[in-house]
């Protein structure tokens, strides 16, 4: 009986967790998506002079759940010679890759749905890489033009910076040695220093290959508004439509998470190896303490009831996730006894926000970016990507290679791997350099012809 | 038990999705079908534990050679298609190619666990739960035992891209 009942239990651990917190994430995203769009509108608002939505909410704060209901209420319109299959199918599977991949990440020692995958970052790489198919797949099927032309640019576009993004993950790789995220992170716990010092070569072409591969301005021109109405996206409408708004937010938390994983130590706190510094614990609760009773200030100045008690119900959220973060840090102070028993849930909790910060932090960079850049040219994206990411890529993972070698030579560990993978990463910014210039005289020699441009139609 | 069914979903999937890619009339509908089949292999890669061999082929199957196939569907008009013919009508060549693979894999299966070193390797599930890790036992036996393969592969690779470079090229 009891053997059975373990046996019972093993199996629900082994094939219902792994399942509850996939529907738990499937659950959760739209929303926290919605979060991220609303934050992304303050931003633009803020950068453009303006307050951006104030009406749903204290400060917009259900704008969200407001734009759900109505792309969830919309009327949703398939065109007349759209091939209604692909057509049904093309969004589904954009979100299906992006949530899919999101299966490997592991926001936390103790947070991976997919636990200890051997070959962990390529499956959330390759996977998530499969949402191509939606966009082309969907702007073949609406039978537009507008759709089709956003179709072809978004694939030409990811097939060409794969490249340089796949190259940059194999330089930050072959400090590990391993594919498997937690053997990553745990070697950047080791080594004492996060890959981004090690690689920074390899970490801007990342950055910007990862830009062009979720579609975001600079690099949106498979959805230009100004040339090609919403490109892949024309014919959609309502919930297809907002599918596809989830895919692209969903990637960008995927891409986000891959160079959080790879170069920013993943949910280690900054310097987590330096005993002196271990006061930087401090930091999370206290910061949300502080935005907490930032919202408890704030309160008195809305206009209506219902909002001031929204606002307070923030500020009360604020409060409970700053005591969790509190108590693993401040039990072991008061009581020194506790340190063993706090310890796992020490680096769940804080590994979580450490994660989820650096990811917010990227994207936020994405959003500034954004809203600072203007779009490229479709012939310059292609240049840049072809000419400059690829070479610089191919060359700085031939570098850091050499790099490694050296540095094994000399016994160098930690930060003094610096040593060797600084000069590197200068003698890769001089080639970097030297292709700008020859790609600058080779400009100047041809004539001043207009590129013909295939995909700008 | 749990092996069976995946292998039964993963094979039938793949046979059938075959089957509709080589008869559907539109290009796209074949294309989608190719992937599946393609994502079923790489299922049955998975359930016989080889995770490397898996993500390498969605990641370069799929990933890669499919797009560049939908890629250029697209810039194919689909209309003039339709009105042309679908198939080769290469019956006899086709006919024995069929035949003298499926005698292939049939000598294959046939002498398998018979003589040791012949037909397919059996593999036990006590030996699978202590296999090394996967990308690392690839890469070990493609930089050691089968390294000169793996050169002559990759070089004639890189010839077939210069070659498609070379020709498509505009000549000035």
């Amino acid at each position: 009986m009891n053997a059975a009942l373990q046996a019972t239990l093993e199996f629900l651990k082994l094939y219902w967790g792994p399942l509850l917190c996939g529907v738990a994430v499937v659950a959760i995203l739209p929303l926290i998506v919605g979060y991220i769009v609303l934050v992304e509108r303050k931003i633009m608002a803020d950068m453009q002079a303006r307050l951006g939505p104030m009406r749903v909410g204290p400060h917009g704060l259900l704008q969200p759940i407001a734009d759900a209901v109505k792309l969830l209420i919309k009327e949703d319109i398939i065109p007349e010679n759209a091939d209604k299959l692909v057509f049904w199918l093309a969004p589904v599977l954009s979100v299906g890759a992006g949530l899919l991949s999101l299966a490997g990440l592991a926001i936390g020692p103790a947070f991976q749905i997919a636990q200890d995958i051997n070959i962990g970052i390529l499956f959330v790489v390759g996977i998530s890489a499969l949402g191509i198919f939606g966009i082309v797949l969907g702007g073949w099927a609406s039978n537009s033009h507008y759709s089709l032309m956003g179709a072809l640019r978004s694939s030409a576009q990811l097939v060409s910076y794969e490249t340089a993004a796949g190259m940059a993950l194999v330089s930050a790789l072959l400090f590990t040695g391993t594919l498997n995220i937690k053997s990553i992170v745990e070697a950047q716990s080791k080594e004492g220093i996060w890959f981004v010092l090690l690689a920074p070569v390899a970490f801007f072409t990342y950055l910007v290959a990862s830009i062009a591969e979720t579609n975001r301005a600079p690099f949106d021109l498979p959805e230009a508004e100004s040339e090609l109405v919403a490109g892949y996206m024309t014919e959609f409408s309502g919930f297809r439509w907002s599918l596809y708004f989830l895919a692209e937010y969903t990637n960008m938390i995927v891409v986000a998470s891959v160079a959080t994983t790879l170069f920013l130590g993943g949910w280690l706190r900054p310097f987590s190896g330096v005993p002196w510094l271990n006061f930087l614990d401090f930091v999370p609760p206290l910061l949300l303490s502080a935005i907490g009773a930032y919202c408890v200030l704030r309160m008195p100045k809305q206009p209506t009831r219902v909002q001031q008690l929204f606002m307070l119900a923030v500020a009360g959220l604020c409060f409970v996730v700053a005591l969790v973060l509190a108590a693993p840090v401040v039990l072991p102070v008061i009581k020194p006894s506790l340190r063993a028993a706090v310890a796992p849930f020490y680096a769940g909790i804080h590994g979580g926000f450490w994660f989820i910060f650096k990811v917010s932090l990227y994207i936020y960079f994405f959003m500034w970016l954004r809203f600072t850049i203007p779009r490229y040219r479709f012939d310059q994206l292609m240049r840049l990507g072809w000419h400059f990411l690829i070479p610089l890529s191919i060359i700085n993972v031939l570098l850091v290679g050499v790099a490694l070698i050296a540095g094994a030579y000399f016994h160098l560990q930690g930060w003094g791997l610096l040593l060797v993978t600084t000069p590197a990463a200068v003698i890769a910014l001089v080639a970097a350099f030297l292709i700008l210039a020859v790609e600058k005289e080779h400009d100047a020699r041809q004539e001043q012809t207009a590129a013909s441009d295939f995909y700008a139609g | 038990m749990l092996d069976k069914v995946l292998f039964y979903f993963f094979a039938g999937i793949a046979v059938a999705s075959a089957v509709l890619m080589v008869t559907r009339r539109n290009v796209v509908h074949s294309a989608i079908f190719l992937i599946t089949a393609l994502l079923a292999t790489a299922g049955i890669f998975l359930q016989l534990r080889a995770e490397f061999l898996f993500i390498v082929q969605i990641i370069l199957y799929v990933g890669g050679i499919m797009v560049l196939f939908v890629f250029v569907i697209m810039l194919v008009n689909l209309d003039v298609a339709l009105q042309q013919i679908q198939f080769a009508r290469q019956k006899w060549v086709a006919l024995i190619v069929a035949l003298a693979l499926a005698g292939q894999v049939g000598v294959m299966f046939w002498t398998s666990g018979k003589m040791p070193g012949q037909g397919l390797p059996v593999l036990t599930a006590a030996a699978a739960e202590h296999l090394p890790p996967n990308s690392e036992a690839v890469a070990k036996s493609l930089f050691s035992t089968y390294l000169l393969p793996f050169e002559i592969a990759s070089v004639l690779l890189l010839v077939a891209m210069i070659g498609a470079v070379v020709m498509a090229k505009k000549r000035t």
